[in-house]
């Protein structure tokens, strides 16, 4: 059977960064990602990232992807890293550690992990609403892929559900495209992603519905249409329904974290609202209660690319330190720094969900 | 209530004035005009004063700072306005043109480019037309498709106008 010191499920951002370290400290890594192209949703990122010049903030997310591969590309040549595309990780065994895994859909084979770094990434929710099954409902990572990977115009006039930074940032990513926005709906009575990135679609006159909700899609065969209503503040229907004219509808509700393996692992699971579903309890250096695994990014509790690579790093870095004891220095030295990325990230108002719901899951070490 | 909603909505409005204005009696003499930027939420971003050639935007303390600025140093360069990844930051040069004229560099990511000399359609924050101003020159000062668009507006709309659009 395969084996390898360190399995990195998931090859986005937090895993991308993961191999990378883990790599840096002369463990041999595997890393297996289901999608055909690395880079997870990194490389449908044509904005700016925020943040500081660390997390390259002002550089589009897939040019930071871009930066990512050269590195892995680096790992790849020297033999210390071995790159899995196209494969899915379908289940962990916890009686003998084994994974296993399928590539495309022929190949079915076993490999044994001494370490894994799980960085499985999330899931869109979906709402409930009528017709909500008719073609040309998408999520916002279907539409982003379709446009930006594949370079496949969506639709003519697309209305958005969901005013998050996804939501958002995903309506100005169409315009670019040539693609028209109806309009942004948004149940709460705010938007919930950051408020610049609302005054770029605002100033090109997207209107934003605060305090509504999509009630049916319209249309037989394809879109013709939505039905728009006012909530109030305890999101009963209120005023008149809205019809908008479009011939998409674009759902960027939000994410829940992808955790069935960390579930099969035995990992110790906790529901958590802020994080976005259930996650894994887990110490400063993103290790779970399963000695052998760590986990990063999305699968850790929904929050950004940025804030996914800095836990990437550590996840990686503290599997291979446990491999190796030379680099239990290197870990000490480089976690410090990257704790206090973290920590920046996590400031301010917008940050506050987040370290509200992290304060319910971290533990200072698992003793 | 109406303009928290809007504010709310992504729409600065004048009772919520977080936009830093540029003390005007310098304003009215600085030649290549003066920043203003429109950040008014705590964010962990600072590749604003990372893009600032001369220190006018002020160093962070703690990065979610809005961003503070020295305007003796700025020189209208526009740098920060096509770093900026929220597109908030303007440049308004009150000196150019002629009395009731002045130009303002715009952040600009859409096709089609305008070029020099085309008359465009100059937005509000609400996205309506409120003008039809003339480009004075297209920069790329990061060579990574964000434009700075220079176009001239009548001086009173300074305050108003927020992007172009070709039309």
């Amino acid at each position: 059977m395969k084996t390898t010191e360190i399995l990195v499920v998931g090859g986005g951002p937090a895993g991308l960064s993961a191999a990378i370290e883990a790599a840096s400290l002369g463990c041999d890594v595997t890393l297996m990602d289901s999608d055909l192209k690395l880079g997870g949703q990194l490389i449908k990122q044509t904005h700016k990232f925020f943040g500081s010049r660390e997390e390259f903030a002002g550089t589009r997310g897939f040019e930071i992807g871009n930066l990512l591969f050269d590195e892995v590309e680096k790992y790849k040549k020297e033999g210390k890293l071995e790159i899995f595309s196209n494969t899915t990780v379908t289940g962990y065994y916890k009686e003998d550690g084994i994974v296993s895994y399928t590539i495309g859909e022929e190949t079915y084979d076993l490999i044994k992990p001494r370490r894994i770094v799980m960085a499985t990434g999330a899931q869109e929710k979906r709402i409930a609403f009528r017709n909500n099954d008719l073609p040309g409902v998408y999520g916002a990572g279907a539409v982003q892929t379709l446009m930006n990977v594949y370079g496949v115009a969506p639709g003519e006039k697309v209305l958005m559900i969901g005013a998050g930074n996804i939501g958002l940032i995903v309506s100005y990513q169409l315009m670019q495209a040539g693609v028209k926005v109806a309009g942004v709906v948004e149940a709460m009575p705010r938007i919930g992603g950051y408020w610049v990135h609302a005054a770029k679609i605002r100033r090109l006159g997207v209107p934003v519905y605060l305090q509504h909700t999509i009630t049916e899609a319209l249309g037989d065969k394809v879109i013709e249409g939505a039905v728009i209503q006012e909530i109030d503040n305890t999101f009963n229907l209120v005023g008149e329904p809205i019809k908008v004219d479009c011939d998409t509808i674009c759902m960027a509700i939000g994410l829940t974290p992808t955790c069935e393996l960390l579930w099969s692992a035995g990992c110790e699971m906790k529901f958590v609202p802020q994080l976005c579903g259930y996650v894994a309890r887990r110490d400063a250096m993103m290790r779970t209660s399963h000695p052998d695994i760590w986990v990063a990014g999305d699968a850790a509790g929904i929050e950004e690319a940025s804030a996914a690579m800095v836990e990437g790093r550590i996840a990686g870095l503290a599997a291979a330190a446990s491999l190796k004891p030379e680099g239990c220095q290197m870990l000490k030295d480089k976690s410090a720094e990257y704790l206090k990325r973290l920590e920046n990230l996590r400031a301010g108002e917008t940050g506050a969900k987040i370290r509200c719901g992290l304060e319910q899951v971290c533990c200072e070490c698992w003793g | 209530m109406m303009n928290e909603k809007l504010f709310n909505s992504g729409i600065l409005t004048e009772e919520r004035q977080k936009a830093v204005i540029p003390p005007l009696d310098l304003w009215e003499k600085k030649k290549n005009g003066l920043v203003v930027i429109e950040c008014p939420q705590q964010i962990p971003c600072n590749p604003c004063h990372d893009s600032c050639p001369t220190g006018a935007i002020m160093a962070f303390e703690n990065i979610i700072d809005i961003p503070r600025i020295d305007y003796e140093k700025c020189t209208g360069c526009g740098r920060c306005v096509a770093r900026c990844p929220g597109l908030a930051c303007f440049v308004v040069d009150l000196t150019w043109g002629e009395e009731d004229e002045a130009l303002m560099k715009l952040p600009h990511e859409m096709l089609p480019l305008p070029q020099a000399g085309d008359e465009v359609a100059c937005l509000n924050r609400m996205g309506e037309e409120v003008h039809r101003g003339k480009v004075i020159n297209v920069t790329e000062p990061w060579k990574d498709c964000t434009r700075v668009v220079h176009v001239s507006v009548p001086k009173d709309m300074v305050m108003t106008i927020r992007a172009i659009k070709v039309v």
